[in-house]
């Protein structure tokens, strides 16, 4: 902390990373099946290390998100540098280093979506959730992402809704799948 | 249309499945195989003149005879399931309706080069695809086809587009993000983990089997001179009927957009981007030209991936630049500073351009910019976003200029 002089002396001291979000409540761990199941991954690999793309899905279902904590402590799950897995997670646009929505919204805005209309759908996903894309809606809901091909160009404009691929998407058609999330 | 090789099973509701696949004589060409000493399967793949289908077009047999004669240690097969070019989308249909196909070609294809171990790097978001390969994986396994010998492991990648170039994917596998490496050395000598490997693509693979089965005559007839066999053509775009075509390498580029019912839209052809994101666009005067590997190379684009994006009258070709200039500032990993500067700068002038804010000026600076980059990369992620940048300015300079001060 630099103290008052900065005008900045009511906020806490910022991460290294500069990341917000909350930090979460305790530190993270597995049980021990998962654990197991961090060894067992770690044993495909020529080198444990393989198994950190792995696990760090896994971190990031149990937990939510993949938080400063939880990088350093899949970082000792593999005996690596907390930089390191920092590294790796900044690196990889599906891993989350703040708290997501508990539906993940993806509209894809490469070429064939765009020649199908991909922009308007956007705009519309937009209006409708009140957010803008990289955000997540207040109530925790939703987080909206317009996203790079997701090589489903057969069926634009489309989107990844969690772990589907919603496919041939209109306005309606997104307002019915929009809906269906809780 | 041509005979279907590489989608023979899709239309059975069964496809994904070991009982499926073995209806329609899965697993009898790695029967045959195992009968086949392994430079001798490697000679019948160099003879079938299949060529990679990823992107780079290489041939397949002469990859996998580089791997050192006198090798003791570990070798390992590493399939390039990270589809991610855009308008490409056959190795999903490959992944989730014929599975089997790519396990007994990583079989055939493991014995050809003494690997023990194959790895298959599946895109994060092909969440789908991974079940479903993972499903015929153990379904593999329980029938012992699996684990005697050769082990595969499935990998799941976190999104970064950079990972299907092949040495970013072994960076990624390895457990780092996935910068790609200096070659030499390739990764047949020095590969996943320091072990000579052989990268494939999904489809590639898929080829092995019928090679086998029917014999490296059989296939190379079904091509061109220097390419053998059908490959599957993802088509979207503006066409009536966007879907993954499997024809012959030989189909020119105007009978494959007929067999996508056409152009849509105006029902004008402007252009159409031949083989990913990364090939440089034709214009409708173009394309009479064989989409086969070394057909593209004579109108100065590529096949990559064959993913072909049709574009009609009505598309804004400085609009179209745009988002694939986006796609490359935000795709490039940041190692080399051409790449990195690059792409970053041209995203932004091509956005100042399209917005009406751009001067005559920019275009030669973009065109400058793109040429001199060319070559100076570890990987060719940068001399894929130039194809782009120069043809589209190139081929549609007043449009652009249209659109500055």
């Amino acid at each position: 902390m630099t103290g008052g002089a900065t005008g900045a002396s009511n906020r806490p001291p910022a991460d290294r990373a500069g990341l917000a979000g909350p930090a979460p409540t305790g530190a993270p761990s597995f049980s021990p099946e998962q654990l197991a199941e961090v060894r067992r991954l770690q044993g495909l690999y020529p080198d444990k290390r393989g198994a950190l793309l792995p696990v760090l899905h896994m971190a990031q279902e149990t937990f939510g998100w993949i938080s400063l904590p939880t990088e350093e402590y899949v970082a000792g799950l593999f005996e690596l540098s907390p930089a390191h897995v920092h590294e790796v997670v900044t690196f990889y646009t599906l891993f989350f280093q703040q708290p997501k929505g508990r539906h993940v919204v993806a509209v894809c805005h490469n070429l064939s979506c765009y020649l199908a209309g991909s922009r308007e759908l956007l705009e519309h996903v937009k209006a409708q959730l009140g957010v803008e894309a990289g955000e997540t809606t207040p109530d925790g809901r939703i987080t909206l992402q317009s996203v790079e091909c997701l090589c489903a160009c057969e069926a634009a404009p489309m989107a990844q809704v969690d772990d589907r691929y919603e496919l041939n998407l209109t306005p309606e058609k997104m307002d019915r799948i929009l809906e269906r999330l809780r | 249309m041509a005979e279907k090789v590489l989608m023979r099973n899709f239309d059975r509701n069964d496809s994904h499945t070991l009982a499926g696949y073995r209806a329609t004589g899965g697993y009898s060409a790695w029967d045959t195989a195992r009968g086949i000493e392994p430079a001798g399967i490697t000679e019948i793949v160099k003879k079938s003149n299949l060529r990679g289908l990823g992107g780079a077009g290489f041939p397949t047999g002469t990859k996998w005879s580089f791997i050192p004669k006198n090798h003791t240690g570990p070798v390992y097969l590493v399939i390039n399931a990270d589809e991610g070019e855009p308008g490409t989308f056959k190795d999903r249909y490959l992944l989730e309706r014929d599975p089997h196909s790519l396990i007994e070609g990583m079989l055939i294809a493991a014995r050809a080069i003494r690997s023990a171990v194959g790895f298959v790097y599946i895109r994060g978001e092909y969440v789908q695809p991974w079940r479903r390969f993972s499903a015929a994986v153990k379904e593999a396994y329980d029938a012992g086809l699996l684990g005697k010998g050769f082990d595969i492991v499935v990998h799941r990648g976190a999104g970064a587009y950079i990972c299907g170039e092949e040495t970013g994917l072994l960076s990624s596998l390895e457990g780092k993000k996935g910068w790609p490496k200096i070659k030499p050395p390739f990764p047949a000598i020095k590969g996943a983990f320091g072990a000579p490997t052989i990268v494939n693509n999904v489809e590639t693979i898929c080829c092995v089997p019928p090679i086998i089965a029917r014999g490296a005559e059989w296939f190379a007839g079904l091509g061109t001179k220097t390419q053998g066999g059908t490959r599957m053509y993802s088509v979207s775009g503006r066409v009536k009927k966007p879907a993954v075509y499997e024809e012959s390498v030989s189909i020119t580029l105007r009978q494959l957009i007929e067999r996508a019912g056409g152009v849509s839209g105006s029902g004008r052809l402007k252009a159409v981007v031949p083989g990913g994101g990364s090939a440089a666009i034709l214009t409708a005067t173009e394309i009479d030209v064989p989409m086969d590997v070394d057909g593209l190379k004579t109108v100065g684009s590529m096949i990559g991936s064959a993913g072909v994006i049709v574009m009609d009258e009505s598309v804004s070709i400085p609009e179209a630049l745009l988002v694939l200039a986006r796609f490359y500032a935000h795709e490039s990993c940041g190692q080399c500073t051409p790449c990195r500067e690059s792409t970053g700068w041209i995203y932004k002038m091509v956005h100042r351009i399209v917005d009406g804010h751009g001067k005559k000026d920019d275009l030669d600076t973009i065109l400058d910019v793109a040429k001199r980059g060319g070559g100076t990369t570890i990987c060719a992620f940068y001399d894929g976003a130039i194809g782009p940048y120069i043809s589209y300015i190139e081929k549609f300079r007043s449009e652009f200029e249209a659109l500055c001060r």
